[in-house]
């Protein structure tokens, strides 16, 4: 580039129902006006592109997390809640952290519970079959991982949605202080209280996840004073988004027969058409990093303290990195999508979510021979999550 | 641009040219190297991209850090003293030459 072109700068709103309804066109504005772009509505800086989105996430001590992952920026405005360990944070707290819960949940771990996982997964879509037409959303992505996920953690059955209320504020309060935030803010009330209550050691189960965070805080990797925001963590972020990821997942199905035949054909796609459906429809659709210093991206200027929008989902469909990126292809094995984040807060908790994603596929391709859309899907606003509200499915069985 | 050589767990022999900067896993995807699954995408939090790096490189390499060392507790085929995680070990141009085998299994 000529290095004093300015930066593109656009109106483009991220947050308007419009484009969260509709984020592709809005994407491909941002994405073919340069590198980077300047939003005006929000003064910030974003991306995206796979190249650059990538590059941000994978600089940590020129792109921050400690200042939010929002759109807030923790350095000039307060937090609404306390900050969490792991991904507000940077190193060396964060690393700290991250070693903790990362071996909580590694993929050595996710092989001793995969059993457990699909038992369910298997158990809820025979139920799903049975009632032939369902929500695909109620009556199987939100039952799955509300099951199985508190389960791991160590909760008890009883309020267990408010896990759900909790995860929309979080999610929510990453964007703007606009209605969707306000809205959700009023409807969480008491469960904040409720969150923090189950994040003490006497309401998780000895030997579950949350424990274990109480037991490396014993063995005096972390503090005490640390544990309960750490379990936090498993409760704000392990919820919403895989429910989400197996939404999005079946809407990406429901809506590519010829996909679904070759998942029917041969069970062992399932972990690749879930992975797919990550790139193609992503759950998370935004995280933001904050300049530690002067810096630059692409050879265009960053100021210090400005936030860097990510925009994950339109990376996911960056032509410059994928051909046909708009087409959902469960044998493309999209390795590098930044769905999941990229590089030190790369999502914890990825191989969890894989696992339900797969075993949740594995159970329809066993059982279900098609599935047909029987009426107009809606969608559950939020500044962050791309979420289904509803999707009315018939499954037709083997 | 260095030369790779991945020798696959049947014995056959697949050479690549990378540039340097490049992590061994994002070479081996570039080029379609089958076993190379790379599934978290190269933040070293999902073992698939598990190599055998040949003992005359061993020492020649930068040596693991503690997020690597705790994923390769986690990889599918046996873990050797040899064990690398391919998207950890980023091309130099004194890796010319460099050979990886590549396990049966990944997950």
């Amino acid at each position: 580039m000529n290095p004093h072109e300015p930066i593109p700068e656009l109106d483009s709103d991220p947050y308007t129902a419009e484009n969260l309804l509709d984020p592709y066109p809005m994407h491909l504005r941002i994405r073919e006006a340069g590198p980077v772009v300047w939003l005006k509505p929000y003064g910030v800086v974003a991306s995206a592109r796979h190249a650059e989105v990538h590059a941000v996430l994978n600089d940590h001590e020129n792109f921050i997390s400690g200042a939010g992952v929002g759109l807030t920026n923790f350095n000039t405005e307060p937090a609404f809640r306390p900050k969490s360990l792991i991904l507000e944070a940077d190193p060396p707290l964060h690393t700290q952290t991250r070693t903790v819960l990362s071996r909580i949940l590694s993929p050595k771990v996710v092989m001793q519970i995969r059993a457990t996982f699909a038992a369910e997964a298997e158990a809820l879509v025979e139920r799903c079959v049975d009632k032939g037409e369902i929500d695909g959303i109620h009556d199987l992505a939100q039952i799955y991982p509300l099951k199985v996920f508190p389960d791991a953690v160590g909760l008890d059955d009883d309020g267990r949605e408010n896990l759900l209320l909790y995860g929309d504020l979080v999610f929510n309060s990453m964007g703007p202080r606009n209605e969707l935030l306000a809205k959700s803010a009023e409807r969480v009330g008491p469960v904040t209280q409720w969150i923090m209550e189950h994040c003490q050691r006497e309401h998780l189960r000895p030997g579950g996840f949350g424990d274990q965070i109480y037991q490396a805080a014993d063995a005096g990797e972390i503090s005490h004073e640390q544990a309960p925001l750490l379990v936090r963590s498993f409760l704000s972020a392990g919820v919403d988004t895989t429910i989400n990821g197996i939404g999005n997942a079946l809407f990406s199905l429901a809506h590519h027969p010829g996909e679904y035949a070759k998942l029917h054909a041969d069970a062992a796609l399932a972990r690749p058409a879930f992975e797919e459906a990550l790139r193609w429809e992503s759950t998370a659709q935004t995280f933001f990093r904050t300049a530690a210093r002067d810096c630059e991206i692409a050879g265009f200027p960053v100021r210090e303290n400005t936030k860097v929008l990510c925009l994950l989902a339109a990376a996911n469909r960056d032509p410059r990195r994928w051909p046909e990126p708009d087409s959902y292809k469960i044998e493309r094995r999209p390795s590098g999508h930044v769905a999941l984040g990229s590089g030190i807060h790369g999502c914890v908790g990825q191989a969890i979510a894989r696992l339900e994603g797969e075993v949740i596929l594995t159970a329809l391709a066993k059982r279900v021979k098609r599935i047909e859309t029987t009426g107009p899907h809606t969608r559950r606003l939020n500044n962050t999550l791309r979420a289904l509200e509803t999707l009315p499915l018939r499954l037709i069985p083997v | 641009m260095p030369d790779i050589t991945f020798i696959h767990s049947d014995g056959t022999e697949q050479g690549l040219e990378a540039p340097v900067g490049v992590s061994v896993m994002q070479a081996a995807s570039g080029a379609g190297v089958r076993g190379i699954i790379a599934e978290c995408g190269g933040s070293a939090m999902c073992a698939t991209c598990h190599v055998y790096v040949d003992p005359a490189w061993v020492e020649r390499l930068p040596p693991p850090l503690s997020n690597e060392l705790e994923m390769l507790e986690c990889t599918a085929d046996e873990r050797l003293p040899t064990s690398r995680l391919s998207c950890q070990i980023k091309l130099t141009a004194e890796m010319q030459g460099l050979i990886v085998r590549i396990p049966a299994n990944q997950q």
